[in-house]
């Protein structure tokens, strides 16, 4: 068979094994819905405040709330299929609509936030391992330490506090300044002002990560027989990092990489809460106010369905990097 | 454990700088929690003082917006930040020690199942779960120690799974198996001790992690209503940052150094369990 037959087929075999996980975060969901004390009937019927238990049980007939069990999983499980996942009463919007619209601006913070993270924490990473023990590592490696620690809510609101009420230099929350009608180019450098604070923010604690992970690894790779070898034909020791340990020490950030899309997700729901940033995170920040559980629901699932979908490209990406990796 | 060794834990302990200096901070901050009903007597919620009051002789912190002493509040918020720390590593620590022994033990499908199961609960996006969980279970203590266990216990399980698998076939192990022993009995009270280096470690620096889901959760709003913690003592506050910067500034700066602490404290015990690997 060859290379390429074979990548495709260990893609497909992925996409597979996603279907279980995908099925099994439905139904968590369905479950953690039964879970809520009261429906959403409970909660019209609250608002209303004038709705008769007639009322109430055609509303539930209407939902399908008085089905068992077993029929209202499936009917979940086929709702989801398609994607329909269920309407937000306080937007007065299908929940997947809102969550499209708030889709983009979370993606252009997370990604941002990823590249500076994975780009700064390598290099600090590699600058400590190469100056094992010596000042260069020490001040390196107390940072990663202080900014691993620090709650992310906490660098949001000193940062705001610095730089915006006292300095006056950056916008304190938003994306864009909508009154502004900014285009082109204009507009891209309002995004780009409103976007220092939340990425760095939200970079510090997983740049902290990627630079232990990094340090660590160079530290292991440096111990392995190939080393010796390049030392023994005379390599100069800036050489073997740079260029022997470097390309092995950067699997397991990449690795890291998928796992921390996930935390990403999490952490931009304290970041966008914090800076007022119109992605998902503050759309589920504004479910939790609102209690619509459904809403943040459906947030949720999406997020989970997100990091899957990431950690397949890692998957993908690995065979391109690592040949070892056997694609059968 | 015999003295000799526990002697020569603790002094390898202390060589460690930065492991004491964890060691000294998280003392003060235990010693905070033990105070706090005897220094603030009355409840923190109460309100003391003018409304935003700068930090000053009698409120060394200054009021919150209102009027609420801010160090009362960091005194009380330490109790709650380190029960919760400690009892929802305990509760994820038990959960990751019997589901990742059991598959570790056992092998075959039981190890499957039980590691599906585990990577299962690693995809789902950890912080988005535990607010999703408090969220349904409406907040409560209760609530966030569960909440924080449920998306905690895959590493321990894992963690525990390897050790088990490696001491299985120990001569020891298999000498237990050889005279009739019960697996339970074998579990516990012959693999299990022999874990606990590699599950305090791990179990020190949940702690670290679970004060920061914590106070993530209360940050949004999602603490417990009737109980004082950091977290909430900055979501408070955060509307007021322009006039009032020290309600937001000094619980987050205990929050940073306790978890500072904790972590280093866990590094050292790491270090001080793996001479060799000291020097590293």
């Amino acid at each position: 068979m060859t290379q390429s037959r074979k990548r495709v087929l260990f893609i497909a075999k992925r996409l597979l094994q996603a279907v279980p996980v995908i099925f099994g975060i439905v139904v968590v969901n369905f479950l953690l819905l039964q879970l809520m004390e009261g429906d959403a009937v409970d909660v019209l019927a609250g608002e209303a405040a004038s709705a008769t238990p007639e009322y109430m049980a055609q509303l539930r007939e209407k939902f399908g709330l008085d089905r068992p069990f077993h029929v209202q999983l499936w009917a979940y499980v086929s709702n989801v299929i398609v994607l329909d996942l269920g309407y937000s009463f306080r937007y007065d919007m299908p929940v997947v609509d809102l969550i499209m619209t708030r889709f983009w601006p979370t993606m252009l913070l997370m990604t941002t936030t990823l590249f500076i993270a994975i780009t700064v924490g390598i290099i600090l990473g590699l600058l400590a391992a190469t100056g094992l023990n010596r000042w260069r590592d020490t001040i390196i490696s107390v940072l990663a330490l202080v900014s691993y620690a620090t709650p992310l809510f906490w660098v949001g609101l000193m940062l705001v506090l610095l730089f915006s009420v006292r300095l006056g230099w950056l916008p304190t929350s938003g994306m864009e300044t909508i009154a502004a009608f900014y285009e082109g180019w204009d507009r891209v450098l309002d995004i780009a002002r409103h976007m220092v604070m939340p990425v760095t923010a939200l970079s510090l604690f997983y740049m902290a990560a990627f630079t232990r992970l990094m340090r660590a690894s160079m530290l292991e790779q440096s111990n392995m027989d190939y080393v010796t070898t390049a030392r023994a034909k005379g390599l100069t020791e800036r050489r073997i990092a740079w260029v022997h340990v470097l390309r092995n020490a950067l699997l397991p950030v990449l690795t890291m990489g998928g796992v921390q899309v996930a935390n990403l997700l999490g952490g931009s729901v304290i970041i966008e809460s914090v800076f007022g940033w119109p992605g998902m995170g503050l759309l589920a920040f504004e479910a939790l106010f609102a209690r619509d559980l459904n809403l943040l629901l459906g947030i949720f699932l999406f997020a989970a369905i997100l990091v899957l979908a990431t950690n397949l490209i890692i998957d993908i990406l690995y065979t391109f990097l690592d040949p070892r990796i056997e694609l059968s | 454990m015999t003295p000799s060794t526990s002697s020569s834990f603790w002094q390898r302990y202390q060589r460690n700088r930065s492991a004491m200096f964890g060691l000294a901070i998280l003392s003060v901050t235990i010693l905070m929690s033990v105070l706090a009903p005897l220094i603030y007597p009355g409840s923190p919620f109460a309100l003391v003082g003018e409304p935003r009051t700068a930090p000053n002789a009698e409120f060394w912190l200054g009021t919150d917006t209102l009027g609420r002493d801010v160090m009362a509040g960091i005194f009380h918020g330490a109790r709650t930040s380190l029960m919760i720390g400690l009892t929802a590593t305990v509760v994820s620590l038990i959960i990751g020690v019997i589901v990742g022994g059991i598959a570790g033990y056992y092998g075959g499908t039981t190890d499957n199942v039980l590691m599906r199961l585990t990577e299962f609960f690693q995809t789902i996006p950890n912080f988005l779960f535990a607010i999703v969980l408090v969220a349904v279970m409406t907040p409560s203590i209760y609530s966030i120690i569960i909440a924080i266990a449920v998306v905690t216990w895959p590493a321990v399980a894992r963690l525990v799974r390897g050790e088990f698998m490696a001491l299985r076939n120990r001569e020891f192990v298999q000498a237990c198996i050889g005279i009739g022993m019960s697996d339970a009995r074998i579990l516990a009270l012959h693999i299990l001790p022999n874990c606990l280096a590699a599950i305090s470690v791990i179990g020190s620096l949940m702690v670290a992690t679970a004060i920061l889901v914590e106070s993530g959760l209360s940050f949004l709003g999602l603490g417990d209503p009737n109980v004082m913690s950091w977290g909430y003592l900055v979501g408070a506050g955060r509307t007021a940052l322009r006039t009032a910067w020290w309600v937001c500034t000094f619980p987050g700066i205990a929050i940073l150094l306790t978890v500072l602490a904790i972590n280093l404290v866990g590094e050292g015990l790491n270090d001080a369990s793996n001479p060799r690997l000291r020097d590293k």
